[in-house]
């Protein structure tokens, strides 16, 4: 029988992955989540602690899926100190996925932004020509590199680091690199997740030139399945429009890139 | 560069509206009265879903939605409970502790304000008759097509369900929202520990316009593998097609007994759950759950089922509809 998507299912975490100092992947066994889109998130249960929507992370074991977080709120933190052996609820898949365009590709990520782009790399297939940008603030923080280039292994591609203070790869902000990029290269398609800030430059500079770009957007989530509204911008639903947008769309939208709801559901500016 | 991108207001995404999706519209005659509440549309948004922006309300309304209620609206902000603050039971049932997240009245009235098109119902909780009182003065420049009042919810302490309970309460705020405002007041009943009759009885004879029921019945969800309560607040409310049922025999005893105007609600799904509730004796109904599973097409769906039904029956009103099964 098909399981219910908003019927929390508890999973064991089996290993938990030391990407950085703040940031961990946490690997688990699940018929289910192991084969969902690129871009699509879960809801995960802490218990005790809460429950928050992530983007579902690959694992190269098969049969397996993870959530790579990063520790900053009282969810998040809580999520990241589980350790192996202990249990976490997951409901979903939910959200939309990336259409992959054929051709030349920009994959954007900052953060644990990656973590679609990373999805999204299994999806591909040998014929895409890839570029990857990883931006980060520093060295520290840069993760996924690795993990890109051996993905990236039958494909024609670059993976790209920035980093705010120079520390590693190219010196600035990654979205400097993104406008240079799409300036002086074709590309048939964009896509980019982090930072909100990072992502409107982006679809900016990509839309402005008439190319095709999807941005995976971030709001407070309750329910994650389109009732109880937290996640809207504009008149979408990030949870259940979303979470990927393309730039069409979002030039349309005066929230983009300058306000998200807070837990009252006041806007307020990023 | 594209122009759009420049400027982020507030305000300006009504300006899309007008490019935007054509409104839903039927060839059958949908439009109902709940007392002196005249809407096109039967299928009303219940109060707790999605009501948190008004870019939001003007998508449902053009999806169908006859109005849209409110989210609770509080004198002050409330975030609400921590996650996780709902449980799918499958099958359409739903339990949720969301715990009346809001913006505030004020923070509110201000974000509708440029509404002209969409019938906006406000929904209130508060603990006293001057809570209330305050509240609905802040709306006094919105176009405002009623006020639910919410004397019902099962999982916040000291509001809802605990002021329903309270009959001298339900009488002192009624009268006070009924003396501050000519706008149309509805009472949202739900199951407490004081018999609902007697809440409606106490609602209707201090002054309220029409009757909402039922709110969510107070319920729970405990996760076997870990052995705890899955809400983080651990009672929720259930709502969905669990509890219709129980709303339609509501519906039904509140019409057999009073003469108020009433608005079903409790896990309408389709066109079949709505005209229950018209035989019922509701005049409108609103539905919050079913979006969760079929999203908001849902009120599209069910309109369509309406009129439909209306032709092969021969009904040229919903009013025709209204109160048959009390015939037999």
């Amino acid at each position: 029988m098909q399981r219910n998507p908003n019927h929390t299912t508890i999973v064991t975490v089996e290993k938990v992955i030391e990407e950085t100092p703040t940031v961990r992947t946490l690997v688990y066994s699940d018929d289910v989540m192991p084969n969902v889109l690129p871009g699509q998130f879960a809801m995960v249960w802490i218990p005790g602690v809460n429950e928050l929507p992530m983007s579902v992370m690959i694992s190269q074991e098969s049969g397996k899926a993870a959530f790579t977080v990063r520790k900053h709120g009282a969810a998040s933190t809580g999520l990241f100190n589980i350790q192996p052996g202990q249990k976490i609820g997951i409901r979903g898949p939910y959200g939309n996925s990336f259409d992959i365009k054929a051709g030349k590709l920009l994959l954007v990520g900052g953060g644990t932004g990656l973590v679609p782009m990373m999805r999204l790399i299994t999806n591909l297939t040998p014929s895409h020509d890839v570029t990857l940008l990883i931006g980060a603030k520093t060295k520290d923080e840069v993760f996924f590199e690795d993990l890109a280039n051996q993905l990236l292994k039958d494909n024609k591609h670059q993976v790209l680091v920035s980093t705010d203070d120079g520390s590693y790869g190219e010196n600035g902000f990654v979205t400097d690199l993104v406008e240079k990029l799409v300036s002086e290269n074709h590309f048939d398609g964009v896509y980019v997740c982090g930072p909100e800030k990072m992502m409107y430059k982006t679809v900016q500079s990509a839309h402005s030139r008439g190319i095709f770009v999807q941005a995976s957007l971030e709001r407070m989530m309750k329910c994650g399945v389109g009732i109880c509204g937290s996640c809207c911008i504009g008149e979408d639903l990030v949870c259940h429009d979303g979470t990927i947008f393309d730039g069409e769309h979002l030039s349309k939208n005066k929230e983009f890139g300058y306000f998200h709801r807070n837990k009252a559901g006041i806007l307020e500016n990023y | 560069m594209n122009d759009t991108f420049k400027k982020g207001t507030r305000e300006s995404n009504q300006l899309l509206y007008s490019k935007l999706g054509s409104i839903y519209t039927v060839d059958t005659n949908l439009a109902t009265s709940i007392g002196s509440i005249n809407l096109e549309r039967p299928v009303m948004l219940a109060s707790g879903i999605l009501g948190i922006s008004l870019d939001v309300f003007n998508r449902l309304y053009r999806s169908g939605a006859g109005a849209v209620v409110t989210k609770s609206l509080s004198t002050e902000p409330w975030e609400g409970y921590p996650n996780p603050t709902i449980f799918g039971l499958g099958g359409g049932g739903w339990i949720n502790a969301v715990g009346l997240s809001n913006p505030g009245a004020a923070n509110f009235a201000k974000m509708i304000e440029p509404n002209k098109d969409v019938p906006i119902v406000v929904s209130l909780v508060g603990s006293v008759p001057e809570d209330f009182e305050q509240m609905v003065k802040e709306f006094e420049n919105c176009k405002v097509t009623a006020y639910e009042l919410n004397l019902s919810c099962p999982h916040v302490a000291k509001v809802g369900l605990e002021v329903g309970d309270d009959p001298e309460l339900v009488k002192q705020i009624v009268s006070s929202v009924k003396n501050t405002t000519n706008v149309p007041v509805i009472a949202k009943v739900g199951l407490g520990t004081t018999h609902y009759l007697k809440t409606v009885e106490t609602a209707i004879d201090s002054g309220v316009d029409a009757i909402t029921a039922i709110n969510t019945v107070r319920a729970m969800a405990i996760d076997v593998e870990t052995q705890r309560p899955i809400l983080s607040n651990k009672f929720g409310g259930l709502s969905g097609t669990p509890i219709k049922p129980i709303a339609l025999r509501c519906v039904y005893e509140i019409s057999s007994k009073f003469d108020i105007p009433i608005i079903g609600c409790g896990g309408v799904s389709t066109w079949e759950d709505a005209i229950e509730f018209f035989l019922a004796g509701a005049s409108a109904i609103q539905l919050g759950s079913a979006i969760g599973d079929n999203w908001i097409d849902v009120f599209s769906q069910i309109n369509n089922g309406i009129s439909d039904y209306m032709k092969k029956k021969n009904f040229s009103t919903i009013k025709e509809m209204v109160g048959l099964a009390k015939k037999s």
